[in-house]
């Protein structure tokens, strides 16, 4: 059980059965009476939204859930299979709960699937993946600046804003929390 | 100075919030000024204290077999009652896992006293202190804070607790006080709707809630207490303080017994305070107001760590 005064953006709990993640959360507290714990929550399964107040005497369930490490297998046309690295069990996760992580899935990359009784809820990238540039625009000759940027592909057609002196054929790190270029590995 | 290395972000948000430390800087050399041309002492008491004042939610972070105070009220009342008549003090206050927009569990705290006079008086004698120190760091009275414009020159308004609810919940407050709802009630239908163009004295609170403030003597419902609101941010509390003993023991052991019932760290009974109400404290009221905040409406930030060099907490 989580006290009301454990209560952060970015933490998860139970309400009623359903695991929620509190989105925005403010501290409030009247004069001398008791402090009011103001959220926004979201449900992690049906993405509804809804406000909650809690006092500072309020318990609030922990969502059960569990974390496990599984491989990315394959895209089965509708489903993005992962296997359970331990149990080798298959779990079948949709693009809904991938979100924009689709574009940085890579076979066989271990990620952390987030569990609830039993149902794959979230999705966890390794935070830096490398990805091979398959098409830019070439950049002029001999400029090395940093802060200006270009856009290019990777090899699933999602596109990144590069910097000017990248090329096709380079390999570059991308990380996965923000979709954006960290830096080159690899050159042509 | 040739530098080697990127600017530290905590660098950067000092720069960014360089203005609003000097503008605090300047207005606390008037608020003592203003003190002292009214004839009050400055007297510090200490942080680190035996006895904290029991309350039902605020707690005192305990340190090497001490607490940190919460307020120095009881030591400021030990002064009263040893003859001192007109004092304030200026210094750092804490509450337990209070931090938000609003809150720092570290922050100052204003606080001073005056015998012979009751909260009514201070009313006036705060209008009066924040109209000498705005004229002198702002420059004038009308204040820009977010979407609103705080005219500190023309009337300020008094509202009862109970008007207040009336008026914006439709509920007594002592209703609401009964359903467990009246902070949820205060913050979600009434301080939203205070006028926020003009100060604003939030008054008489029902008298279960009158910590350490007298009952009113034409009316024993409610207690000589008010709060005071700028652009619906609650800023300073107010007293006629109780200087009753009997009253005053009775009240500390029903939040001793409270603070038991819901787990709280239970905190020694200060003898001292007690062997001075018994002794005598003259009629007098005091105030406590929070700095932070007020600076915080002065320059215009939105957050309390735009006024504070370092949030440790």
């Amino acid at each position: 059980m989580f006290s009301a005064s454990d209560l952060r953006k970015g933490l998860k709990v139970e309400i009623d059965r359903e695991p929620w993640i509190i989105t925005e959360f403010e501290f409030c507290k009247p004069g001398k009476g008791t402090a009011l714990y103001r959220c926004k929550l979201k449900n992690m399964l049906t993405g509804t939204t809804m406000d909650k107040t809690y006092r500072s005497s309020d318990k609030i369930e922990k969502a059960s859930m569990e974390e496990r490490e599984m491989y990315f297998s394959y895209f089965d046309g509708e489903f993005y299979v992962f296997s359970d690295a331990e149990t080798f069990d298959e779990y079948p996760i949709s693009s809904d709960i991938l979100g924009s992580s689709v574009n940085f899935l890579i076979e066989n990359s271990l990620c952390n699937v987030l569990m609830f009784n039993g149902k794959p809820i979230e999705v966890e990238l390794p935070i830096f993946i490398e990805k091979e540039i398959v098409q830019t625009e070439p950049g002029a000759r001999g400029d090395t600046a940093t802060n200006v940027t270009k856009p290019a592909k990777i090899d699933n057609g999602y596109e990144i804003a590069v910097p000017i002196f990248i090329n096709e054929g380079d390999i570059v790190k991308i990380d996965t929390r923000t979709g954006q270029y960290a830096e080159r590995v690899k050159k042509a | 100075m040739q530098r080697e290395s990127k600017k530290p972000e905590d660098l950067m948000r000092l720069e960014n919030i360089a203005s609003n430390l000097k503008f605090r800087s300047s207005f606390l050399f008037y608020l003592r000024k203003f003190f002292i041309k009214k004839g009050f002492l400055e007297i510090d008491t200490p942080v680190l204290i035996r006895s904290p004042a029991p309350e039902d939610y605020i707690n005192a972070p305990p340190v090497g077999g001490f607490f940190l105070r919460t307020s120095p009220e009881l030591h400021m009342k030990r002064l009263a009652a040893a003859g001192f008549s007109k004092f304030f003090q200026l210094g750092p206050c804490f509450r337990e896992g209070e931090r938000g927009k609003l809150h720092n569990v570290e922050f100052t705290m204003l606080e001073w006293y005056e015998a012979g006079r009751n909260y009514e008086d201070l009313m006036e004698f705060v209008k009066e202190m924040l109209q000498y120190t705005i004229k002198r760091t702002c420059g004038k009275l009308k204040i820009t804070y977010g979407k609103n414009i705080i005219d500190f020159e023309g009337c300020w308004e008094v509202i009862t607790v109970k008007e207040a609810f009336l008026k914006h919940a439709g509920i007594l407050p002592e209703t609401a006080i009964q359903n467990n709802e009246f902070e949820i009630i205060l913050t979600e239908k009434v301080e939203p709707n205070l006028p926020r163009n003009r100060p604003v004295f939030l008054s008489d609170y029902p008298v279960s809630l009158a910590a350490l403030s007298k009952v009113k003597s034409t009316n024993q419902n409610v207690a000589e207490r008010w709060e005071l609101y700028l652009g619906g941010i609650e800023i300073a509390n107010t007293y006629s303080e109780l200087t009753a003993y009997n009253e005053q023991k009775k009240r500390f052991r029903k939040a001793h017994k409270n603070r038991k019932l819901n787990n709280l760290p239970e905190y020694p009974e200060d003898n001292d305070f007690f062997e001075a109400m018994k002794y005598g404290i003259p009629e007098l009221a005091g105030s406590a107001l929070g700095i932070d905040r007020l600076i915080m409406i002065l320059t215009d930030s939105s957050e309390i760590n735009e006024v504070i060099s370092f949030t440790e907490t």
